[in-house]
Protein backbone atom coordinates (compact mmCIF):
# COMPACT_ATOMS: atom_id res chain seq x y z
CA UNK A 1 0.00 0.00 0.00
CA UNK A 2 1.11 3.53 -0.84
CA UNK A 3 1.82 5.48 2.53
CA UNK A 4 1.49 8.79 0.62
CA UNK A 5 -1.16 9.39 -1.85
CA UNK A 6 -1.34 13.01 -3.57
CA UNK A 7 -4.17 13.34 -5.94
CA UNK A 8 -4.85 15.60 -8.11
CA UNK A 9 -3.68 18.98 -5.56
CA UNK A 10 -3.60 22.55 -6.50
CA UNK A 11 -2.14 25.03 -3.72
CA UNK A 12 -1.40 28.58 -4.37
CA UNK A 13 0.05 30.91 -2.22
CA UNK A 14 -2.70 34.12 -2.08
CA UNK A 15 -3.54 33.94 -5.71
CA UNK A 16 -0.48 32.75 -7.47
CA UNK A 17 -0.78 29.22 -8.09
CA UNK A 18 2.46 27.03 -6.96
CA UNK A 19 1.24 23.70 -7.73
CA UNK A 20 -1.17 22.78 -10.75
CA UNK A 21 -2.86 19.31 -10.29
CA UNK A 22 -0.34 17.15 -9.11
CA UNK A 23 -0.73 13.45 -8.17
CA UNK A 24 1.87 10.89 -7.38
CA UNK A 25 2.14 8.18 -4.64
CA UNK A 26 4.90 7.28 -2.33
CA UNK A 27 5.95 3.30 -1.36
CA UNK A 28 6.30 2.20 2.34
CA UNK A 29 10.25 1.78 2.51
CA UNK A 30 10.75 3.59 -0.51
CA UNK A 31 13.21 6.92 -0.95
CA UNK A 32 11.27 8.83 -3.15
CA UNK A 33 13.22 12.16 -4.72
CA UNK A 34 11.67 15.38 -6.18
CA UNK A 35 13.59 17.31 -8.50
CA UNK A 36 13.30 20.33 -9.96
CA UNK A 37 14.31 23.87 -10.66
CA UNK A 38 14.43 26.84 -8.10
CA UNK A 39 10.47 27.85 -7.97
CA UNK A 40 9.41 24.55 -9.48
CA UNK A 41 6.95 23.77 -6.20
CA UNK A 42 8.97 21.15 -4.42
CA UNK A 43 9.22 22.94 -1.46
CA UNK A 44 5.31 23.90 -1.58
CA UNK A 45 4.64 20.23 -2.13
CA UNK A 46 6.29 19.27 0.98
CA UNK A 47 4.80 21.99 3.02
CA UNK A 48 1.57 20.51 1.87
CA UNK A 49 2.04 17.12 3.13
CA UNK A 50 3.64 18.61 6.09
CA UNK A 51 0.22 20.60 6.86
CA UNK A 52 1.56 23.97 6.42
CA UNK A 53 -0.50 24.70 3.76
CA UNK A 54 -3.81 23.37 2.38
CA UNK A 55 -4.55 22.31 -1.34
CA UNK A 56 -6.87 24.55 -2.52
CA UNK A 57 -8.54 21.06 -4.15
CA UNK A 58 -7.20 17.95 -4.43
CA UNK A 59 -6.54 15.61 -1.52
CA UNK A 60 -3.40 14.19 0.39
CA UNK A 61 -4.03 10.75 1.45
CA UNK A 62 -1.42 9.49 4.72
CA UNK A 63 -1.50 5.21 5.11
CA UNK A 64 -4.83 5.25 2.85
CA UNK A 65 -6.78 8.31 5.10
CA UNK A 66 -7.20 12.43 4.00
CA UNK A 67 -5.31 14.45 6.58
CA UNK A 68 -6.32 17.65 4.76
CA UNK A 69 -7.85 18.80 7.65
CA UNK A 70 -5.20 17.97 9.97
CA UNK A 71 -2.99 20.53 11.43
CA UNK A 72 0.61 20.57 11.04
CA UNK A 73 1.20 19.82 14.77
CA UNK A 74 -1.22 16.67 14.72
CA UNK A 75 0.59 15.38 11.57
CA UNK A 76 3.97 15.08 13.38
CA UNK A 77 2.20 12.80 15.44
CA UNK A 78 0.38 10.24 12.99
CA UNK A 79 4.40 10.15 11.44
CA UNK A 80 5.34 12.92 9.37
CA UNK A 81 7.76 14.94 9.91
CA UNK A 82 9.34 17.57 7.78
CA UNK A 83 13.03 19.13 7.93
CA UNK A 84 12.55 22.34 6.73
CA UNK A 85 14.45 24.51 4.18
CA UNK A 86 17.19 26.39 5.98
CA UNK A 87 17.43 23.57 8.73
CA UNK A 88 15.63 26.42 11.13
CA UNK A 89 17.28 24.48 14.22
CA UNK A 90 16.49 26.38 17.28
CA UNK A 91 19.84 28.52 17.40
CA UNK A 92 19.40 29.38 21.50
CA UNK A 93 18.49 25.64 22.61
CA UNK A 94 21.47 23.12 23.09
CA UNK A 95 21.57 20.16 20.64
CA UNK A 96 20.55 18.46 23.32
CA UNK A 97 17.46 20.15 23.88
CA UNK A 98 16.88 20.65 20.27
CA UNK A 99 16.51 16.69 19.83
CA UNK A 100 14.65 16.95 23.11
CA UNK A 101 11.86 19.03 21.34
CA UNK A 102 12.42 16.65 18.32
CA UNK A 103 10.49 14.27 20.79
CA UNK A 104 7.80 16.50 21.53
CA UNK A 105 4.79 15.42 19.64
CA UNK A 106 6.42 12.35 17.88
CA UNK A 107 5.18 8.22 18.12
CA UNK A 108 7.21 5.93 20.09
CA UNK A 109 10.07 3.88 18.40
CA UNK A 110 13.82 2.87 18.20
CA UNK A 111 14.27 6.75 17.47
CA UNK A 112 16.41 8.18 19.97
CA UNK A 113 18.80 10.20 21.43
CA UNK A 114 21.37 7.75 21.53
CA UNK A 115 20.72 6.32 18.37
CA UNK A 116 20.46 9.59 16.48
CA UNK A 117 23.90 10.56 17.92
CA UNK A 118 24.84 6.69 16.30
CA UNK A 119 23.58 7.96 13.23
CA UNK A 120 25.23 11.55 13.25
CA UNK A 121 28.45 10.83 15.16
CA UNK A 122 29.72 14.37 14.64
CA UNK A 123 26.91 15.53 17.12
CA UNK A 124 27.94 13.96 19.90
CA UNK A 125 30.74 16.11 21.16
CA UNK A 126 28.11 18.86 20.47
CA UNK A 127 25.32 18.13 22.55
CA UNK A 128 25.83 20.83 25.18
CA UNK A 129 26.48 23.51 22.69
CA UNK A 130 24.02 26.21 21.22
CA UNK A 131 23.01 24.98 17.92
CA UNK A 132 23.48 29.03 16.73
CA UNK A 133 27.21 28.16 17.32
CA UNK A 134 26.80 25.00 14.69
CA UNK A 135 28.20 24.69 11.28
CA UNK A 136 26.18 24.53 8.56
CA UNK A 137 26.81 20.77 7.61
CA UNK A 138 26.22 20.12 11.61
CA UNK A 139 22.64 22.05 12.24
CA UNK A 140 21.31 19.87 8.97
CA UNK A 141 22.54 16.98 10.39
CA UNK A 142 21.09 18.35 13.79
CA UNK A 143 17.62 19.24 11.67
CA UNK A 144 17.63 15.60 10.31
CA UNK A 145 18.15 14.08 13.76
CA UNK A 146 15.81 16.22 15.47
CA UNK A 147 13.01 14.78 13.04
CA UNK A 148 13.80 11.56 13.37
CA UNK A 149 13.49 12.31 17.29
CA UNK A 150 9.60 11.79 16.31
CA UNK A 151 10.48 8.46 15.12
CA UNK A 152 8.25 9.19 11.50
CA UNK A 153 7.01 7.16 9.45
CA UNK A 154 7.47 9.63 6.18
CA UNK A 155 10.11 11.91 6.56
CA UNK A 156 10.27 15.01 4.25
CA UNK A 157 13.57 16.59 3.36
CA UNK A 158 13.53 19.73 2.13
CA UNK A 159 17.08 21.03 0.14
CA UNK A 160 19.48 19.33 2.86
CA UNK A 161 22.35 19.81 0.76
CA UNK A 162 21.73 23.50 0.10
CA UNK A 163 24.86 25.20 0.89
CA UNK A 164 27.09 22.22 2.32
CA UNK A 165 30.36 21.40 1.16
CA UNK A 166 30.48 18.36 -0.74
CA UNK A 167 32.34 16.00 2.34
CA UNK A 168 29.41 16.96 4.75
CA UNK A 169 26.70 16.03 1.56
CA UNK A 170 28.40 12.71 1.06
CA UNK A 171 27.96 12.04 4.76
CA UNK A 172 24.34 13.05 5.14
CA UNK A 173 23.43 10.85 2.34
CA UNK A 174 25.26 8.16 3.70
CA UNK A 175 23.16 8.92 6.84
CA UNK A 176 19.72 8.85 4.58
CA UNK A 177 20.84 5.35 3.11
CA UNK A 178 20.34 3.75 6.57
CA UNK A 179 16.84 5.22 7.55
CA UNK A 180 14.81 2.86 4.98
CA UNK A 181 15.95 0.07 6.92
CA UNK A 182 14.77 1.70 10.29
CA UNK A 183 10.97 1.36 8.57
CA UNK A 184 11.10 5.53 7.76
CA UNK A 185 9.90 6.20 3.94
CA UNK A 186 12.12 9.24 2.45
CA UNK A 187 10.23 12.14 0.26
CA UNK A 188 13.25 14.45 -0.50
CA UNK A 189 13.67 17.42 -2.38
CA UNK A 190 16.66 18.23 -4.18
CA UNK A 191 17.58 21.07 -6.73
CA UNK A 192 20.78 18.79 -7.09
CA UNK A 193 20.51 15.56 -8.87
CA UNK A 194 23.68 14.54 -8.67
CA UNK A 195 23.37 12.66 -5.20
CA UNK A 196 19.70 12.04 -4.88
CA UNK A 197 19.55 9.70 -7.95
CA UNK A 198 22.13 7.88 -6.24
CA UNK A 199 19.80 6.93 -3.08
CA UNK A 200 16.20 7.18 -4.66
CA UNK A 201 13.83 4.56 -5.76
CA UNK A 202 11.87 6.80 -7.72
CA UNK A 203 12.00 10.68 -9.00
CA UNK A 204 9.71 13.19 -10.09
CA UNK A 205 11.05 15.95 -11.82
CA UNK A 206 8.63 19.43 -10.92
CA UNK A 207 8.47 22.09 -13.57
CA UNK A 208 6.26 24.94 -13.02
CA UNK A 209 4.13 23.57 -10.60
CA UNK A 210 4.10 20.44 -12.85
CA UNK A 211 5.39 16.56 -12.85
CA UNK A 212 7.35 16.82 -16.02
CA UNK A 213 8.96 13.27 -15.48
CA UNK A 214 8.09 10.46 -13.47
CA UNK A 215 9.88 6.95 -12.79
CA UNK A 216 12.52 5.07 -11.31
CA UNK A 217 15.77 6.43 -11.77
CA UNK A 218 17.60 3.71 -13.98
CA UNK A 219 14.88 3.63 -16.53
CA UNK A 220 15.58 7.73 -17.09
CA UNK A 221 18.19 9.05 -19.66
CA UNK A 222 20.83 12.19 -18.22
CA UNK A 223 18.92 13.93 -21.74
CA UNK A 224 15.37 12.67 -20.61
CA UNK A 225 16.03 14.50 -16.97
CA UNK A 226 17.52 16.98 -18.30
CA UNK A 227 14.71 18.51 -21.06
CA UNK A 228 11.81 17.76 -18.16
CA UNK A 229 14.42 19.83 -15.30
CA UNK A 230 14.59 22.62 -17.77
CA UNK A 231 11.24 22.06 -19.31
CA UNK A 232 13.45 22.01 -23.17
CA UNK B 1 22.44 55.00 58.43
CA UNK B 2 18.96 56.55 56.81
CA UNK B 3 20.85 56.72 53.43
CA UNK B 4 21.15 52.43 53.88
CA UNK B 5 17.54 52.03 55.16
CA UNK B 6 16.86 53.51 52.10
CA UNK B 7 18.76 51.60 49.87
CA UNK B 8 17.41 48.46 51.29
CA UNK B 9 14.12 49.66 51.11
CA UNK B 10 14.37 50.08 47.65
CA UNK B 11 16.21 46.96 46.61
CA UNK B 12 13.38 45.13 48.71
CA UNK B 13 10.49 47.17 46.62
CA UNK B 14 12.32 45.94 43.51
CA UNK B 15 11.71 42.49 44.01
CA UNK B 16 7.77 43.34 43.68
CA UNK B 17 8.32 45.31 40.60
CA UNK B 18 10.78 42.13 39.36
CA UNK B 19 7.29 40.10 40.11
CA UNK B 20 5.36 42.88 38.39
CA UNK B 21 7.43 42.66 35.26
CA UNK B 22 8.07 39.01 34.66
CA UNK B 23 4.91 37.83 33.12
CA UNK B 24 5.42 40.65 30.63
CA UNK B 25 8.59 39.62 29.77
CA UNK B 26 7.29 36.35 29.68
CA UNK B 27 4.89 36.64 27.29
CA UNK B 28 6.96 38.60 25.10
CA UNK B 29 9.73 36.67 24.48
CA UNK B 30 7.29 33.36 23.72
CA UNK B 31 4.99 35.11 21.64
CA UNK B 32 6.36 39.04 21.21
CA UNK B 33 3.01 39.92 21.97
CA UNK B 34 3.21 43.21 23.88
CA UNK B 35 0.37 43.22 26.87
CA UNK B 36 -1.09 46.84 27.45
CA UNK B 37 -3.71 45.43 30.17
CA UNK B 38 -1.24 43.69 32.17
CA UNK B 39 -0.81 45.87 35.14
CA UNK B 40 -4.24 46.21 34.89
CA UNK B 41 -4.71 42.69 34.95
CA UNK B 42 -2.57 42.42 38.41
CA UNK B 43 -4.79 45.00 39.65
CA UNK B 44 -7.78 43.07 39.04
CA UNK B 45 -6.28 39.85 40.94
CA UNK B 46 -6.20 42.18 44.07
CA UNK B 47 -9.41 42.93 43.53
CA UNK B 48 -10.74 39.23 43.13
CA UNK B 49 -8.56 38.95 46.17
CA UNK B 50 -10.70 41.86 47.84
CA UNK B 51 -13.52 40.66 46.83
CA UNK B 52 -12.58 36.87 48.19
CA UNK B 53 -12.11 38.48 51.65
CA UNK B 54 -14.73 40.91 51.72
CA UNK B 55 -17.48 39.04 49.97
CA UNK B 56 -16.48 35.06 51.30
CA UNK B 57 -14.96 35.81 54.08
CA UNK B 58 -12.58 34.19 53.10
CA UNK B 59 -8.80 34.31 54.80
CA UNK B 60 -6.14 36.41 53.09
CA UNK B 61 -3.87 33.65 52.38
CA UNK B 62 -7.00 31.62 50.48
CA UNK B 63 -7.92 35.03 48.52
CA UNK B 64 -4.18 35.11 47.59
CA UNK B 65 -3.99 31.69 46.31
CA UNK B 66 -7.65 31.62 44.89
CA UNK B 67 -6.69 34.87 43.04
CA UNK B 68 -3.64 33.20 41.27
CA UNK B 69 -5.77 30.10 40.27
CA UNK B 70 -8.45 32.27 38.61
CA UNK B 71 -6.23 34.51 37.12
CA UNK B 72 -4.05 31.12 35.61
CA UNK B 73 -7.45 30.10 33.42
CA UNK B 74 -8.35 33.89 32.84
CA UNK B 75 -4.85 33.85 31.03
CA UNK B 76 -5.41 30.64 29.69
CA UNK B 77 -9.09 31.51 27.89
CA UNK B 78 -7.69 35.54 27.21
CA UNK B 79 -4.96 34.09 25.10
CA UNK B 80 -6.66 31.28 23.12
CA UNK B 81 -9.98 33.09 23.04
CA UNK B 82 -8.57 36.74 22.43
CA UNK B 83 -5.44 37.24 21.79
CA UNK B 84 -4.55 34.12 19.55
CA UNK B 85 -6.18 36.02 16.65
CA UNK B 86 -4.25 39.18 17.18
CA UNK B 87 -1.14 37.39 16.80
CA UNK B 88 0.99 37.35 13.35
CA UNK B 89 1.99 39.26 10.71
CA UNK B 90 0.75 42.99 12.20
CA UNK B 91 2.74 43.65 14.66
CA UNK B 92 0.05 46.67 16.09
CA UNK B 93 -2.93 44.64 16.24
CA UNK B 94 -2.15 42.80 19.91
CA UNK B 95 -1.25 46.28 21.09
CA UNK B 96 -4.45 47.35 20.46
CA UNK B 97 -6.48 45.10 21.11
CA UNK B 98 -4.61 44.85 24.89
CA UNK B 99 -4.95 48.68 25.11
CA UNK B 100 -8.25 47.94 24.50
CA UNK B 101 -8.61 45.50 27.02
CA UNK B 102 -6.91 47.33 29.86
CA UNK B 103 -9.32 50.41 29.44
CA UNK B 104 -12.18 47.48 29.50
CA UNK B 105 -10.73 46.06 32.89
CA UNK B 106 -10.39 49.34 34.75
CA UNK B 107 -13.89 50.24 34.15
CA UNK B 108 -15.50 47.10 35.19
CA UNK B 109 -13.37 47.58 38.27
CA UNK B 110 -14.81 50.79 38.45
CA UNK B 111 -18.26 49.46 38.05
CA UNK B 112 -17.99 46.76 40.33
CA UNK B 113 -15.67 48.50 43.40
CA UNK B 114 -16.09 52.38 42.49
CA UNK B 115 -12.99 54.27 42.30
CA UNK B 116 -12.08 54.34 45.97
CA UNK B 117 -8.68 53.18 47.48
CA UNK B 118 -8.53 50.30 48.58
CA UNK B 119 -6.06 48.25 50.97
CA UNK B 120 -5.94 44.30 51.64
CA UNK B 121 -5.42 43.92 55.15
CA UNK B 122 -2.77 40.99 56.44
CA UNK B 123 -1.88 39.56 59.86
CA UNK B 124 0.66 41.94 61.87
CA UNK B 125 3.45 40.24 59.91
CA UNK B 126 2.59 43.29 57.33
CA UNK B 127 4.13 45.80 59.79
CA UNK B 128 6.14 43.91 62.14
CA UNK B 129 10.27 44.25 61.38
CA UNK B 130 13.52 42.53 62.41
CA UNK B 131 16.27 45.62 63.56
CA UNK B 132 19.70 44.76 62.37
CA UNK B 133 21.05 47.57 64.09
CA UNK B 134 19.58 50.68 66.44
CA UNK B 135 18.48 52.63 63.07
CA UNK B 136 18.36 49.83 60.48
CA UNK B 137 15.17 47.66 60.38
CA UNK B 138 13.89 45.26 57.68
CA UNK B 139 10.35 44.74 57.84
CA UNK B 140 9.41 41.20 57.55
CA UNK B 141 6.99 41.64 54.61
CA UNK B 142 9.20 43.67 51.89
CA UNK B 143 11.53 41.23 52.91
CA UNK B 144 9.36 38.58 51.89
CA UNK B 145 8.23 39.58 49.14
CA UNK B 146 11.51 39.94 47.80
CA UNK B 147 12.43 36.37 48.70
CA UNK B 148 9.19 35.70 46.54
CA UNK B 149 10.71 37.44 43.37
CA UNK B 150 14.12 35.60 43.77
CA UNK B 151 12.37 31.88 43.86
CA UNK B 152 9.74 32.65 42.07
CA UNK B 153 12.15 33.71 39.18
CA UNK B 154 14.89 30.51 39.99
CA UNK B 155 11.73 28.52 39.74
CA UNK B 156 10.65 29.98 36.25
CA UNK B 157 14.12 29.76 35.01
CA UNK B 158 14.03 26.03 35.90
CA UNK B 159 10.69 25.54 34.38
CA UNK B 160 12.11 26.71 31.31
CA UNK B 161 15.43 25.05 31.68
CA UNK B 162 14.40 21.61 32.72
CA UNK B 163 10.78 20.50 31.62
CA UNK B 164 9.03 19.46 28.59
CA UNK B 165 6.88 22.44 28.44
CA UNK B 166 9.08 24.89 29.15
CA UNK B 167 11.58 23.54 25.97
CA UNK B 168 8.65 24.24 24.39
CA UNK B 169 8.75 27.79 25.24
CA UNK B 170 11.73 28.50 24.02
CA UNK B 171 11.20 26.27 21.27
CA UNK B 172 8.06 28.38 19.92
CA UNK B 173 10.24 31.71 21.04
CA UNK B 174 13.42 31.01 18.46
CA UNK B 175 11.03 29.83 15.51
CA UNK B 176 7.28 29.16 16.09
CA UNK B 177 6.65 27.46 12.50
CA UNK B 178 9.74 25.30 12.94
CA UNK B 179 8.34 24.47 16.80
CA UNK B 180 5.29 23.63 14.95
CA UNK B 181 6.97 21.11 12.76
CA UNK B 182 7.81 19.39 16.19
CA UNK B 183 4.21 18.36 17.08
CA UNK B 184 4.37 21.76 19.37
CA UNK B 185 0.73 23.23 19.10
CA UNK B 186 1.66 26.83 19.48
CA UNK B 187 -1.82 27.98 20.42
CA UNK B 188 -1.95 26.00 23.88
CA UNK B 189 1.96 27.21 24.07
CA UNK B 190 0.83 30.80 23.68
CA UNK B 191 -2.09 30.18 26.51
CA UNK B 192 -0.43 28.31 28.77
CA UNK B 193 2.60 31.18 28.54
CA UNK B 194 -0.08 33.54 29.25
CA UNK B 195 -1.61 31.74 32.12
CA UNK B 196 1.51 31.74 33.92
CA UNK B 197 2.36 35.49 33.01
CA UNK B 198 -1.09 35.96 34.67
CA UNK B 199 -0.66 33.84 37.82
CA UNK B 200 2.69 35.53 38.87
CA UNK B 201 1.29 38.85 38.05
CA UNK B 202 -2.04 37.89 40.40
CA UNK B 203 0.77 37.32 42.70
CA UNK B 204 2.40 40.39 42.17
CA UNK B 205 -0.97 42.02 42.37
CA UNK B 206 -2.29 41.13 45.39
CA UNK B 207 1.01 41.28 47.28
CA UNK B 208 1.04 44.62 46.43
CA UNK B 209 -2.40 45.49 47.68
CA UNK B 210 -1.08 44.29 50.90
CA UNK B 211 2.09 46.69 51.10
CA UNK B 212 0.18 49.59 49.17
CA UNK B 213 -3.25 50.83 48.45
CA UNK B 214 -5.00 50.75 44.90
CA UNK B 215 -7.50 51.48 42.97
CA UNK B 216 -8.88 50.75 39.56
CA UNK B 217 -6.79 52.65 37.57
CA UNK B 218 -3.19 51.72 39.48
CA UNK B 219 -2.55 49.48 36.50
CA UNK B 220 -1.17 52.12 33.92
CA UNK B 221 1.51 53.17 36.59
CA UNK B 222 2.53 49.71 37.13
CA UNK B 223 2.65 48.89 33.48
CA UNK B 224 5.42 51.45 33.36
CA UNK B 225 7.46 50.18 36.05
CA UNK B 226 7.29 46.96 34.32
CA UNK B 227 8.11 48.11 31.15
CA UNK B 228 10.76 49.85 32.48
CA UNK B 229 12.35 46.70 34.52
CA UNK B 230 11.98 44.57 31.77
CA UNK B 231 13.80 47.08 29.26
CA UNK B 232 16.86 47.80 31.55
CA UNK B 233 17.07 44.49 32.48
CA UNK B 234 16.99 43.13 28.80
CA UNK B 235 14.57 41.33 26.66
CA UNK B 236 14.34 37.54 27.11
CA UNK B 237 16.74 37.60 30.59
CA UNK B 238 14.43 36.87 33.64
CA UNK B 239 17.61 37.77 36.14
CA UNK B 240 18.02 40.69 34.12
CA UNK B 241 13.93 41.53 34.92
CA UNK B 242 15.12 41.79 38.54
CA UNK B 243 18.65 43.74 38.06
CA UNK B 244 15.74 45.92 36.34
CA UNK B 245 13.14 46.06 38.93
CA UNK B 246 15.51 46.35 41.58
CA UNK B 247 17.57 49.28 39.88
CA UNK B 248 13.99 50.73 39.84
CA UNK B 249 13.10 50.66 43.17
CA UNK B 250 16.52 51.77 44.96
CA UNK B 251 15.81 54.97 42.36
CA UNK B 252 12.50 55.53 42.87
CA UNK B 253 13.51 55.71 46.99
CA UNK B 254 16.58 57.54 46.81
CA UNK B 255 15.53 60.03 44.72
CA UNK B 256 12.34 60.17 47.24
CA UNK B 257 14.68 60.40 49.71
CA UNK B 258 17.09 63.18 48.36
CA UNK B 259 14.11 65.47 46.78
CA UNK B 260 11.51 64.81 48.58
CA UNK B 261 9.02 62.10 48.37
CA UNK B 262 7.03 63.62 45.57
CA UNK B 263 10.43 62.82 43.38
CA UNK B 264 10.52 58.96 43.62
CA UNK B 265 8.99 57.97 40.93
CA UNK B 266 10.24 60.83 38.34
CA UNK B 267 13.86 59.76 39.76
CA UNK B 268 13.15 56.31 38.47
CA UNK B 269 11.71 57.67 34.99
CA UNK B 270 14.85 59.44 35.29
CA UNK B 271 17.57 56.21 35.36
CA UNK B 272 15.04 54.36 33.55
CA UNK B 273 15.67 56.97 30.32
CA UNK B 274 19.37 56.92 30.88
CA UNK B 275 19.54 53.58 30.87
CA UNK B 276 18.00 53.44 27.59
CA UNK B 277 20.26 56.00 25.90
CA UNK B 278 23.08 54.91 27.09
CA UNK B 279 22.56 50.51 26.94
CA UNK B 280 19.45 50.21 25.11
CA UNK B 281 19.57 46.81 24.53
CA UNK B 282 19.52 46.61 28.54
CA UNK B 283 22.00 44.99 30.97
CA UNK B 284 21.47 41.05 29.96
CA UNK B 285 19.96 41.01 26.92
CA UNK B 286 19.57 37.59 24.90
CA UNK B 287 22.22 37.98 22.15
CA UNK B 288 20.11 34.99 20.49
CA UNK B 289 16.59 35.04 20.99
CA UNK B 290 15.42 38.80 21.01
Amino acid sequence: MSILEVQDIDVFYEDFQALFSVSFRVDEGQTFAVIGANGAGKSTLLKTVAGMLRPKSGTVLFEGEAVDHISAHRRVGMGISLVPEGRRVFPSLTVRENLQIGAYGGRRGDWNEESVLELFPLLKPLVKRQAASLSGGEQQALAIGRSLMSNPRLILLDEVSLGLAPVVIKRIYEAMVALPAKGTTILVVEQDVQHVLTVADRVACFLAGRISLEGPPSAMTADAITAAYFGM
Amino acid sequence: MAWVNVFIQGLLLGGLFALFALGLSLVFGVMRLVNLAHGDLGIMAAFVALACVQWLHLPLVYAGVLAVVIMFVVGYALQRGLLNFTLGTDDTRPILVTFGLSIIVQNALLIGFSADTQGLQATALSTSSVRITGSLAIGYYPLGVFVFAVLFIAGLQLFLNRTKIGRAFRAVSDDREAAELMGINNRHIFALAMAVALAIVALAGVLMGIRTTFDPTAGSLNLIFAFEAVIMGGMGSLWGTMAGGVLLGVAQTLGAQAFGSGWGILCGHVVFLTVLALRPQGFFAKTVTA
